[in-house]
């Protein structure tokens, strides 16, 4: 795995991140990414769509400072907090990611633990971060006691708990049924509108980037280029009303004729 | 938020079948038992069948009870070279893969050497080790050898076996070397780690009954395996089995415990402790 810093000090114009000319090449040779420029506002919820495999979850893996990328520079803008063992990054993955072994609590006490945050400060943040996802009284039970939709939450409340300013998002609902996955949905809304995060959203959902963000990033395959990008000016707050609504509609028609070149292109190789 | 209403998934219901059929795994084996010592002492007394020839299982029974006072020292001299044995294998085991772990050159350099420790048959190891070592430290590394390599190799495993998404989580944080075995490598190892020692229980009987026999013949030590080869050249068949009887039973009882352990310790969430009805 490569080295975690690629992060730098420097926003200019309220960006929370801004990548340019990205390019990820594997040491297989296989080009994944780029190159992509990318800007995405503080407080921004942005989703990244693309078919699978066309480097989106490669190109969050990069602001995460998980990988390095091959050329061109990642920037992510840090905010120096006051509070041990904040972190400005958050991360889901596409699966939960918890640890079998121990509590919910205690998975997601993890990021304050090594960052060694004082006990005390640690719990109250753990309470107020399982309060957020609503899983408050399943502090004791151990993940493979919750459901799916359970496990993902508490992988939430593990990105919250540092109070980061950027939420990185690696198509975390994929994998929940439909009933669950628009619960999720409308819980993530929430929180995104109470606590003005930048959220980075990855999905292969047409119907979930609509419906959340308020920009959807559609990307092509191999190596993953930034075909369009689409403004959803839906007014806030938004609810299950919005799904069901015709503007609704119009951009999920935008955003799938936008996209349908990418998966014809891959059918015909 | 809306908070879930949605109860905890591990609610058992045994039905009474599935109570039925654990009866029957228990039973089972108890009367399989039951038929094979009938059959056995049936087959002694109607063929008279003399006991420095083949003794029934109520002579093995009696003799036992009657050698106690030989066989219960034997007994506890093998048990304490098993167990140091074991003790050595699995911190030994257990270093070495920590060490392996953190260092591929120290990998690349010595695991084959492990590899070739193993393959050797220990018997043929034995008598050699014996020349060049005190004889309780020789029977102690035989039941080292044997038993080290399954906690090493398993150890290995379960290292190596980390969620790669959870890695990632903890390079993000920043986690410091020591950090992620602490509260990442070790504990994903920690089923593996168990069921290499489960093997390792075991085999360091084995090592320890080979180097014992080994020893044997020099006429020294006093072990189970030393009364089963004395008991051999004296013709006193009755008493070899006893003593065999008593290896059998130490095995099963270290086994157990080990499985007993592995299971408390993993029953909160590794599959492998977990009802099936799950």
């Amino acid at each position: 795995m490569a080295e975690p810093a690629t992060l730098t000090e420097a926003d200019t114009a309220g960006l929370a991140v801004s990548l340019r000319a990205v390019t990820k090449v594997y040491d297989s040779g296989v080009a994944a990414l780029g190159p992509l420029d990318l800007d995405v506002a503080r407080g921004e919820f942005v989703s990244l769509l693309g078919p699978s495999g066309c480097g989106k979850s490669t190109a969050l893996r990069l602001i995460a400072g998980l990988a390095a990328p091959s050329s061109g520079s990642v920037g992510v803008a840090l905010r120096r907090s006051g509070a041990r063992g904040a972190h400005a990054i958050g991360f889901v993955f596409q699966e939960p990611t918890l640890m079998p072994w121990t509590s919910v609590r205690e998975n997601v006490r993890l990021p304050l633990k090594l960052a060694h945050a004082p006990a005390a400060e640690a719990d109250a943040r753990i309470e107020e971060a399982l309060q957020q996802v609503g899983l408050a009284e399943f502090a004791a039970a151990y993940p493979r006691e919750l459901s799916g939709g359970m496990k993902m939450r508490v992988s939430l409340a593990r990105a919250l708990v540092t109070d980061p300013d950027i939420l990185l998002m690696d198509e975390p609902f994929a994998a929940l049924d439909e009933i669950t996955r628009f619960r999720l949905n409308n819980d993530l809304l929430a929180l995104w509108r109470n606590l003005r995060k930048t959220v980075i959203f990855v999905t292969h959902s047409v119907f979930e980037s609509v419906y959340l963000s308020q920009r959807v990033v559609v990307m092509t395959s191999r190596p993953g280029r930034l075909s369009a990008e689409i403004r959803i000016d839906a007014p806030e707050p938004r609810g299950e009303e919005f799904r069901t609504c015709a503007a609704y509609a119009g951009y999920c028609r935008e955003v799938s004729n936008v996209l349908a070149p990418s998966y014809s292109g891959l059918s015909g190789s | 938020m809306s908070s879930l209403q949605t109860p905890p998934l591990s609610a058992r219901q045994a039905g009474p079948e599935q109570t039925g059929l654990r009866l029957i795994r228990i039973l089972l084996p108890i009367v399989v038992f039951a038929a094979g010592i009938a059959v056995w002492e049936l087959v002694v007394r109607l063929n008279h069948i003399p006991p420095y020839v083949l003794p029934g299982p109520i002579a093995v029974f009696a003799t036992l009870i009657s050698d106690w006072p030989v066989l219960a020292p034997s007994l506890l001299t093998t048990l304490l070279t098993t167990l140091e044995g074991f003790f050595a294998a699995g911190i030994g085991g257990i270093a070495l893969a920590l060490l392996f772990n953190q260092s591929k050159w120290l990998e690349y350099s010595l695991f084959p050497y492990a590899v070739i420790l193993q393959v050797t048959p220990v018997i043929a190891i034995a008598p050699l080790l014996l020349i060049y070592l005190p004889q309780q430290t020789a029977v102690i590394v035989c039941a080292w050898i044997v038993a080290f390599f399954p906690v090493l190799s398993n150890t290995t495993l379960g290292l190596n076996s980390v969620d790669r998404n959870l890695a990632g989580l903890f390079q993000l944080y920043g986690a410091s070397r020591a950090q992620t075995l602490a509260y990442l490598k070790l504990p994903s190892a920690l089923p593996f780690i168990l069921g290499g020692l489960r093997i390792a229980g075991g085999l360091s009987l084995i090592g320890a009954v080979v180097a014992e026999i080994a020893a044997g013949s020099a006429g020294a030590g006093s072990g189970l395996a030393y009364r089963i080869a004395e008991s051999g050249y004296r013709l006193n068949i009755p008493r070899m089995f006893a003593a065999l009887l008593l290896l059998s039973a130490a095995g099963i009882v270290i086994y157990g415990l080990l499985a007993l352990i592995s299971h408390l310790v993993l029953r909160r969430w590794h599959e492998s402790a977990l009802g099936k009805e799950n």
